[in-house]
């Protein structure tokens, strides 16, 4: 993590485009500390929101050159603004370390001409598309049905990949059964209230198809007329973060193509990050179609704070068990959703939740950051994994496919076998009354052991 | 100094990667929460354990070179500025609670721990740790414990000294001492000497604290008035009344806005000031206290009594008065905050004064204050980018303090004298008291090396040492 030797790299400023008054919100309380995941980790200043402000603020009035340490402590950052939750001065972190990361990385690639395959093949011209993501990844899927990915799993067989492959294919989910296409049209159960469009991602479509189907039938006993409009693609949210700011503006353009808003009293989304990318349509980019966008921005809501104001259906079926809701950060933190899950969930028969404790720090997936920064997302993975297994709980729900992947393989490494559920899914199951455990995915938890809370003396 | 050689040894005894030296990644450690005065330090390092403390404290005394314990940062006085290149010492990955014992009713924490993540660990067991500070969901154990931080529920429940039952400290000689009950019974209560010390009689690695039955229930009222002096007038009616609630919370109209547009709780923006009164207790003696204090702030003129309707409403109206501080952010790039105390029935005068001061040096200052103690916070605005700002806004700062003394008060309750108001300390105390107090340092800090020029108006620090940036 510490290099001995700090470099500097001549590229322009990349904080040319963040406002000054931006910057000089923050008044150095430090109140913001304690809720930052690499803070939390490392205790060190130049690894939590308040120190990393100063270092760009400093890098913008040119009193601190960019060098490679200044950037290591950038980019270890998760983006998961938990500060921005945090902090009482209402700074935007957000809108500080996004720009100045992606000039960064944007000035990284035109001045040291390196060619990064992992990011170039796989962050940006695999992940975001989910038909070639679906393409590359049959044989997998292929060896999973036949039982041979676990098999190459357990014998360690992975680590012959190159690294950031490797722990790619670790994050893997087990195949979930029962995903074809989804319908263009879902008409609603009962009495109609709205009608919506579900903006179904990447990843989320290929990796958790499932999920956009139990989404969809919630939707539908809800009272919604369920649209997928075709067309829609990535939310960009992988482009912008990895510096490419262009092609994330390309994927969104592509959506403003394939969401007609006047047809929708709005654009429903299920996974936490790409809901926050769409919902700051409006702020990434300046040019013509910038009013097209804040509108489309303005349509978007998260499922769980859009049938909380619709008023939520009480589902029929009964799940008799205790579970815990961990909070995706941009469903949290950028989109400031928190209660409304746990409010459905609440009201659902015979469940019992439990908190979670630290489930507003992250869980170390923060995008692609498990895969380019595995040593501190391993980390908090860890973390979030010791403290999942100290409630007891028998299933762990989270808003978010990034989530879902780590919190699973993180589980499968720790050795204990607690279903990770989107809670679309489990809303699901109680809707249509279906037995709990949820089919072949859940099975015995089993702990790892190697937890340690205080002793606690009563 | 041969500081590449103290460099050096640092890197050996703890590893390369937990000793900071590169200018750029220094930067960050210039100063705390109190922005005024900067300087750079020499090094940081972070130990693990109070070993490897030890270790770091033995290589500074060995070479004079000054050392500063830091925890989060949110000192408001400057506590853990790096004045004379000194190396910063970072207490946050000492940041395990050990033990909570119920049954004897303490818990012992490592220094690094937030206070917060005691407050939660601690969540449903009954009982809780009083002290809560402002800054408590980020500063740390042992940050409150080297300024014997204070917080809303003191007025009722005391402060940090009262809430610690032993100490395990790194002395400036590099040796591990434990102090209170722990180290057996019929001892000085040198644990209660060490806190408030400002990490100048050694470093605090480990506290065992007192845990406290949380109350039975308890009872929030926010009272809005139209004017500052009647909210002043509430205060001591109450107190002289012989209740004593739980707290007493003062905030003016300046802040008010603030915080509004923090929190959106729903405080009027007309408001002049806002009181919020919690009393807490068993359930019958409560009914009687509420309906004195109903009665007492409509005689004093409270425009609307408001009582927190559920647990959730009572949480608001905390965070908005915890973050108050945090949020002026909102009214400007920087400020400081003074923490006078003045006896209670001072506290109209000295708002008023508070305010004359403010035209005076044509700066603003809005105000939160722990009314029931008597401890007013005037919070100075100025822009750092403008130096004529600064120099009127510190000028304000130290007429305001003077004030205080005047009044029979002091220049600090809880945040700590720290380097902001160190020149104050010879004129709240005695040449002879200050010595003493300089020696008493000296037995535990025989190097003298543990945050010299702090607290103390001491030789170490050249003069200057505490002058704003330029």
């Amino acid at each position: 993590m510490c290099f001995d030797h700090d470099y500097e790299s001549p590229s322009p400023n990349p904080a040319a485009g963040i406002a000054r008054e931006t910057l000089r919100r923050c008044i150095h309380c430090g109140l913001c500390t304690s809720s930052c995941p690499t803070f939390t980790e490392l205790g060190d200043e130049n690894d939590g929101p308040r120190g990393r402000i100063q270092l760009m603020r400093q890098v913008a009035e040119g009193s601190l050159p960019l060098t490679g340490r200044v950037r290591e402590h950038l980019e270890l950052c998760l983006d998961c603004r938990a500060c921005e939750t945090a902090c009482p001065s209402g700074v935007e972190y957000g809108r500080i370390v996004e720009p100045f990361r992606t000039a960064m990385l944007a000035a990284d690639r035109r001045w040291e001409q390196r060619f990064d395959w992992f990011r170039e093949l796989i962050l940006l011209r695999l992940f975001p598309y989910p038909e070639r993501l679906r393409v590359m990844l049959g044989p997998v899927r292929m060896s999973q049905r036949w039982g041979l990915f676990d098999i190459v799993r357990r014998l360690g067989l992975l680590k012959l990949l190159p690294e950031r492959l490797a722990r790619m294919t670790e994050l893997l989910p087990d195949p979930a059964p029962g995903t074809p296409r989804l319908p263009r049209f879902s008409p609603a159960v009962g009495r109609k209230r709205a009608r919506v469009a579900l903006f179904v991602g990447c990843v989320a479509d290929v990796m958790f198809r499932h999920v956009h189907w139990a989404t969809i039938r919630v939707l539908q006993h809800n009272g919604c007329d369920v649209f997928v409009p075709r067309g829609q693609g990535c939310c960009g949210a992988i482009h912008l973060h990895c510096g490419d700011a262009l092609g994330a503006r390309r994927l969104a353009d592509q959506n403003l193509v394939a969401f007609e808003l006047d047809r929708y009293d709005a654009i429903v989304v299920n996974h936490g990050g790409c809901g926050a990318m769409l919902r700051e349509y409006g702020v990434h980019w300046r040019d013509g179609l910038q009013p097209h966008r804040k509108k489309f921005a303005a349509k978007v809501v998260d499922v769980h704070e859009f049938i909380e104001q619709l008023g939520m259906t009480l589902p029929a079926g009964r799940i008799d068990a205790a579970v815990t809701y961990h909070d995706s950060c941009h469903l949290a933190h950028a989109q400031r959703v928190t209660a409304a899950p746990r409010q459905m969930l609440a009201r659902v028969p015979g469940l019992k939740m439990i908190d979670l404790p630290e489930s507003l720090l992250c869980c170390g997936s923060a995008g692609t950051y498990n895969l380019v920064q595995p040593e501190m997302a391993d980390r908090l993975g860890r973390r979030k994994v010791e403290n999942i297994l100290r409630t007891g709980a028998s299933a762990v729900l989270a808003a978010n496919a990034g989530c879902m992947l780590q919190i699973a393989a993180e589980l499968r490494k720790a050795g204990a076998q607690l279903p990770v559920l989107h809670p679309m899914e489990l809303l699901d199951l109680a809707y249509r009354e279906l037995p709990w455990p949820p089919d072949s995915r859940a099975t015995a938890g089993r702990t790892n052991g190697n937890t340690s809370p205080p002793r606690l003396i009563r | 100094m041969a500081l590449p050689e103290l460099i050096a040894e640092l890197r050996r005894v703890l590893s390369p990667d937990r000793v900071l030296h590169a200018p750029s990644e220094l930067a960050a450690y210039d100063c705390d929460a109190y922005t005024v005065v900067r300087r750079r330090p020499t090094a940081v390092v972070f130990p693990h354990d109070p070993a490897e403390v030890s270790a770091v404290v033995t290589q500074c005394a060995q070479r004079r070179v000054p050392l500063i314990p830091r925890g989060a940062g949110t000192g408001l006085a400057g506590g853990c500025v790096p004045i004379d290149g000194a190396v910063v010492l970072m207490l946050t990955r000492l940041n395990r609670i050990l033990e909570i014992n119920l049954r004897d009713r303490w818990a012992l924490v490592e220094a690094g721990v937030p206070n917060l993540q005691l407050a939660r660990a601690l969540a449903g067991t009954g009982y809780h740790y009083a002290p809560d500070p402002s800054s408590q969901g980020a500063s740390t154990i042992g940050g409150n414990v080297a300024t014997n931080a204070g917080g809303p529920h003191t007025l009722k429940y005391g402060v940090t000294v009262n809430h610690v039952l032993g100490l395990e400290v790194v002395l400036g000689d590099g040796s591990v001492r434990r102090f209170g009950p722990v180290a057996g019974a019929g001892a000085p209560d040198i644990s209660g000497l060490i806190v408030g010390s400002e990490g100048r009689m050694g470093i605090v690695t480990k506290a065992w604290v007192r845990l406290t039955p949380n109350p039975h229930e308890f009872r929030t009222f926010r009272a809005i008035y139209g004017d500052v002096e009647s909210a002043t007038r509430t205060v001591s009616r109450i107190i002289a009344a012989g209740i004593i609630p739980a707290a007493m919370e003062l905030m003016d109209r300046g802040i008010i806005g603030a915080v509004e547009d923090a929190y959106h709780f729903g405080f009027s923006r007309e408001a002049e000031a806002v009181l919020i009164i919690e009393i807490d207790g068993p359930p019958p003696g409560l009914d009687r206290q509420q309906a004195q204090i109903l009665e007492l702030c409509a005689q004093c003129g409270a425009q609307e009594v408001l009582a927190a309707a559920d647990p959730a409403m009572r949480d608001a109206l905390w965070k908005c008065r915890k973050m108050a501080v945090g949020a002026v952010g909102r009214l400007s790039p920087s400020y400081f905050i003074q923490d006078g105390v003045v006896p209670r029935t001072q506290l109209p005068h000295i708002l008023r004064r508070i305010a004359e001061v403010a035209a005076a040096n044509r700066v603003r200052i809005v105000n939160v204050a722990h009314a029931g103690d008597g401890n007013v916070h005037p919070i100075i605005l100025y822009d750092d980018a403008d130096p004529e700002q600064l120099r009127r806004a510190l000028r304000a700062g130290e007429e305001l303090l003077l004030e205080c003394i005047a009044c029979g008060g002091s220049v600090t309750a809880e945040h700590g004298i720290g380097i902001e108001k160190r020149e104050f300390m010879s004129r709240q105390y005695a040449a002879a008291d200050l010595k003493a107090m300089q020696r008493t340092a000296e037995v535990f800090d025989p190097f003298e090396i543990l945050n010299p020029g702090k607290l103390l108006p001491d030789r170490t620090a050249g003069a200057g040492a505490g002058r704003p940036n330029e």
